[in-house]
């Protein structure tokens, strides 16, 4: 035992286990400088919505009625206390914008991980216990597919009553199938292998055989489906919030706040513009990061 | 082949009952009694109420009901819009040429401008070129459309004055509608002026829709061009000394756009999607627009029959492509 641990030290001197991973996928990641920009934008964001009640310079729904459509400072007319201007009400749009990142990570983070947990545990299920479980599931995954996703989430949400909650819930579930069948697809690949024979002969347990013999070895696509998502869910509460079926105004969330920017458009074209540039600049920063780890994660192209 | 199809089809089956069980809980699954729901505000008597429920016929049991709504809908029988009482697949097919007339230009647009950038990218690997498209396919992707269409509105619209705001065609045009496209219309029309002003109604919410299929066409054909690329039978045929514009055209391109040719055809559901979004921006009036509007307005049966018209068309869109795939690829045909 001990000359094997001595043998394999001397031969491999790459660090092993989890920090090893990490350090090897951070390798990877880091040769892609659009995933790094979009990495440190995305901290960014988060670290944004984490201060917001202290960088802000006013309250979200603070109005001031002497300011009403300020422009931003640049501007003719700009106002020192307004560095974006106000909007139709007078109320800070920075302040607005910088409130409102903590809805769309929210969103995101919320969505993700309702994705993740119901979608994996689904998949697992369908793939290791197959028959007419899998049947099931997989033609229940089909049905949610064959509505166009938006259209569905609308839907859920006239069902639900519209707010930013079941909004959140209804973009989790028109979500599921990417999950479900991403998990399903890795561990067909998987459940065949020697390793989950070894383990199955060795007797483990059906659960522990999904979820920590199987699994680990099925996260790479997971991971990136999960970044992917991440913006996908943050695009679809901001339409939601568009339309009036995700959160309710006067919340400064970034598609609620572009809900009624349309009669501006002649006059103010800073509350029709700046929300927007807050969606794609977030949504981007996490779709270069999602590039980035989808090309550190993908073995296919890993040429080591 | 049959049996490819048979089994394509015999899969869609079970789905496309899902669908009508989905479309016939929706109106069962909103809070609170549906006869209360549709009477709104007015509020009704306790005779009407018990009369409504029986014509609607929520006293029977769900059951009953379902094959009832079933037995309808298989004769083409959606039930009535609350809002303007006539059936709503009437409605439906009033409004849906403009959505099609719509989605055919956005998905041209699309692959008229992203196969070629898709390709000219991925033979020119690593160029600033292949890095410009590449970035505005991932800006395209990310894309809030519906705020992409505020600014396009905004900047041609307002401060150009380029293109119209709003609607399918000038208001001082009116002709009855042949087909209910209104290219084709306006032009059947021979009214002067009439094609122009449908086609610069056309433009603006043409180039919102078909940005992210334009966007993962894209993406699509550069990664399927780089697969081909580094195959052994373009290789052999570069050391044939073939002129390199043949092997791009004839060797590579016809098999790099087999993947294409499938995301083209499952970009319906984008746009079916999109067209919720882009049509309420621009008052089209195509279904997308008639859905929200509807959801708004608590018109349940016909956001019931939309949901269950506009599923049935994507997935018969789907299955159309899965065969024209397994058509073109046999590994698929014989595997899948």
């Amino acid at each position: 035992m001990s000359e094997a641990t001595l043998a394999t030290e001397v031969i491999d001197k790459r660090k092993g286990g989890l920090i090893g991973q990490l350090d090897e996928f951070w390798r990877y990641f880091r040769e892609n400088r659009g995933a790094v920009g979009g990495l440190l934008f995305f901290l960014f964001i988060c670290l944004v919505a984490l201060l917001a009640d202290l960088i802000s310079p006013f309250g979200p729904y603070e109005q001031f009625r002497d300011a009403l459509l300020v422009p931003p400072l640049w501007e003719d007319g700009g106002d020192s206390r307004f560095l974006l201007g106000t909007d139709a009400v007078g109320r800070d749009i920075l302040s607005r914008l910088i409130h409102g990142s903590r809805y769309s990570l929210f969103v995101g983070c919320i969505v993700v991980s309702l994705s993740l947990i119901v979608g994996i545990t689904v998949g697992l299920i369908a793939g290791v216990v197959g028959g007419t479980l899998d049947t099931i599931i997989m033609r229940l995954m089909d049905i949610i597919l064959a509505f166009p996703s938006l259209l569905l989430a609308l839907a859920l949400v006239a069902v639900l009553g519209p707010s930013l909650t079941n909004a959140m819930i209804a973009i989790a579930i028109i979500q599921q199938p990417h999950y479900v069948r991403l998990t399903r697809a890795a561990v067909l690949g998987e459940k065949n292998k020697d390793y989950v024979m070894a383990a199955r002969v060795a007797g483990v347990g059906r659960a522990r055989l999904m979820f920590v013999t199987i699994l680990p070895n099925c996260l790479a696509p997971l991971i990136v489906q999960a970044a992917l998502s991440f913006s996908t869910a943050i695009l679809d509460a901001a339409a939601l919030g568009f339309l009036g079926m995700g959160a309710q105004p006067p919340t400064p969330e970034w598609g609620t706040m572009l809900a009624d920017a349309r009669e501006f458009i002649e006059r103010a074209w800073w509350v029709v513009t700046l929300p927007g540039i807050a969606i794609l600049l977030t949504v981007l920063a996490i779709n270069l990061m999602g590039d980035g780890l989808r090309d550190a994660l993908d073995p296919k192209l890993k040429r080591s | 082949m049959l049996a490819f199809l048979l089994k394509r089809i015999g899969l869609l089956i079970p789905t496309f009952i899902g669908v009508t069980i989905a479309a016939f809980s929706f109106i069962r699954l909103l809070p609170g009694d549906p006869v209360l729901l549709m009477a709104g505000e007015r509020g009704l008597t306790p005779e009407r109420h018990a009369q409504l429920l029986k014509q609607f016929g929520f006293d029977r049991p769900l059951y009953e009901q379902y094959f009832e709504y079933l037995w309808g809908a298989f004769n083409g029988d959606l039930g009535n819009s609350l809002v303007t009482k006539k059936p709503v697949l009437t409605e439906f097919f009033t409004l849906f040429p403009a959505t099609i007339e719509l989605s055919v230009c956005a998905i041209i647009f699309a692959t008229a401008l992203g196969i070629p950038a898709g390709i000219i990218a991925g033979i020119r690997r690593g160029t600033t070129f292949d890095h410009s498209v590449m970035g505005t396919a991932l800006i395209g992707y990310s894309m809030p459309i519906f705020w992409w269409g505020l600014l396009l509105i905004m900047f041609f619209s307002g401060i150009m004055k380029w293109t119209p705001v709003a609607g399918r065609i000038s208001l001082i045009y009116f002709f009855p509608p042949v087909t209910g496209f209104m290219l084709i219309d306006s032009l059947l029309s021979g009214q002067k002026g009439a094609f122009t002003s449908a086609l610069s109604h056309l433009i603006l919410p043409t180039i919102v829709l078909g940005t992210i299929p334009l966007a993962v066409i894209a993406r699509q054909t550069r990664s399927a061009m780089l697969e081909v690329l580094s195959e052994d039978y373009v290789r052999t045929a570069r050391a044939k000394g073939l002129p390199p514009i043949r092997v791009i055209a004839v060797h590579a391109l016809r098999n790099a756009l087999i993947p294409v040719i499938t995301t083209i055809g499952l970009q319906v559901g984008v746009l079916l999607g999109g067209a919720i979004l882009t049509e309420t921006i621009f008052s089209w009036p195509g279904i997308g627009k008639w859905m929200v509007d509807s959801i708004s307005r608590r018109d349940y049966p016909s956001v019931q029959g939309g949901l269950l018209m506009i599923a049935a068309i994507v997935m018969i869109v789907n299955l159309i492509v899965d065969l024209m795939y397994g058509l073109i690829n046999p590994k698929i045909r014989h595997t899948g």
